[in-house]
């Protein structure tokens, strides 16, 4: 179906979970807090539905809901423990929670979200037949690539980028298994997965589980690691989330010294990702790169000349 | 000890090294011997030039990979290394970005 036929299905989902106590509605219009090819989410009062993306398989969305269900202090629980079907979509209800406000980055809270990860990455993943698929951050990773691959080219910072993909280890290219198969990790973290639920100041909780599973926990760290090292996040808020996720005994890196042998693969996958996404877009909409955008593509020239610092725990 | 203008306790504070007792109620300063001396020594020396201010260097920078941003992030160049996020100001475009897959 049409994302202009979703909407409104999506949004009528949202209200009958709000109201399924069989009070009227009083709540005026719905708001749409994503309408993206991958996503589209739609709150209702204090409820939200999500449609996920239309390749989602059921299966595996319905490990990744158990895990959110199960885990109630780090993940936002699910009002409903399986995906259900809107028009040809996979749907999962959730309660609204406050998100981070974007307009207001400064107040990000690095500390807890630190802990919250450390918390995640120490919980057992669950066993056969519950176990979830395993984390897709290193696909995620692939598909940007190619994506950048099949861009109407020549661009100049196609060549560095690619460079630099070809620089890591096949497993953070997706074209093998990961090196770690039983750590739980979120897969795509960044300061958009953070809700204070019951909002709008209740606890931190992580959102978003479409690429949750197992895997290299270090993955979820490489997302600041990465802006940190591009020059883009300040040492104080790469520090803070560094030390409150090493203080809550977070597995990913050591508990002292240089995080960097198990952070730098990651960290440069995350790297390609974000400048191949920002060169893939530059190109389609005929525009130069903004500096942001080229302090990405400027760390993946030096990534093409430095060899990788490996960590003990992960062989090429 | 009490100011002898109004009676009202006095404090004691350090300026620049000097302690000096200002009255809690007037305002007034009561100086010790030779105090006054030191605050007009270090008056002359503020009229010099000032020494070189030391490297910008609050607190070690967090270690950085040898890929990293040759300032800011990538060697441990501190607050004031010239990185993108230099001052109060973050960039919109990186704004966007920590909040994007």
């Amino acid at each position: 179906m049409t994302a202009d036929l979703l909407l409104p299905a999506l949004a009528e989902k949202a209200r009958t979970a709000a109201h399924a106590d069989g009070a009227p509605c009083l709540c005026g219009t719905p708001s749409t807090l994503a309408d993206r090819p991958d996503a589209t989410v739609v709150r209702h009062a204090w409820t939200v539905a999500k449609a996920h993306a239309p390749d989602t398989v059921r299966t595996e969305l319905a490990l990744r809901l158990r895990v959110a269900t199960t885990l109630p202090d780090v993940l936002l629980p699910p009002l409903e423990p399986s995906p259900a079907s809107v028009d040809g979509r996979l749907v999962t209800l959730w309660p609204y929670g406050s998100p981070v406000d974007p307009d207001d980055p400064d107040a990000a809270p690095w500390e807890a979200a630190g802990a919250l990860l450390a918390r995640l990455h120490r919980t057992p993943a669950p066993v056969a037949p519950h176990a979830p698929p395993p984390m897709r951050g290193p696909a995620k990773a692939a598909r940007a690539v190619a994506l950048l691959r099949a861009a109407p080219g020549p661009h100049p910072a196609v060549p560095p980028v690619l460079r630099a993909w070809a620089t890591l280890p096949a497993w953070a290219r997706d074209a093998a298994p990961m090196p770690d198969r039983t750590t739980l990790c979120h897969g795509d973290l960044h300061l958009g997965q953070f809700v204070r639920h019951p909002a709008p100041d209740g606890p931190w909780r992580l959102i978003d589980i479409d690429d949750l599973g197992t895997g290299v926990a270090a993955w979820d760290l490489a997302r600041p690691a990465a802006w940190y090292a591009c020059g883009l996040l300040p040492p104080g808020e790469w520090a803070r989330f560094l030390t409150a996720y090493r203080a809550a005994a977070g597995p990913a890196v050591p508990a002292d010294g240089d995080p960097w042998p198990a952070l730098d693969v990651p960290a440069r996958a995350l790297t390609v990702q974000s400048a191949a996404r920002a060169v893939t877009k530059a190109i389609a909409a005929d525009r130069p790169l903004d500096e942001v955008e080229l302090s990405l593509v400027d760390a993946c020239v030096r990534m093409g000349a430095i060899p990788l610092e490996l960590g003990g725990d992960f062989e090429k | 000890m009490h100011c002898p203008k109004c009676h009202a306790p006095m404090h004691t504070y350090n300026r620049n090294g000097v302690q000096i007792e200002q009255c809690s109620g007037c305002r007034g300063i009561f100086l010790d011997y030779g105090e006054l001396e030191a605050l007009t020594r270090l008056e002359s020396q503020w009229t010099q030039p000032a020494p070189p201010p030391p490297a910008p260097q609050a607190y070690p920078a967090p270690s950085a990979p040898a890929w990293g941003a040759p300032h800011g992030g990538g060697h441990g160049g501190g607050h004031h290394g010239g990185g993108h996020y230099g001052g109060h100001h973050r960039h919109k475009s990186f704004g966007h970005m920590l909040f994007s897959s």
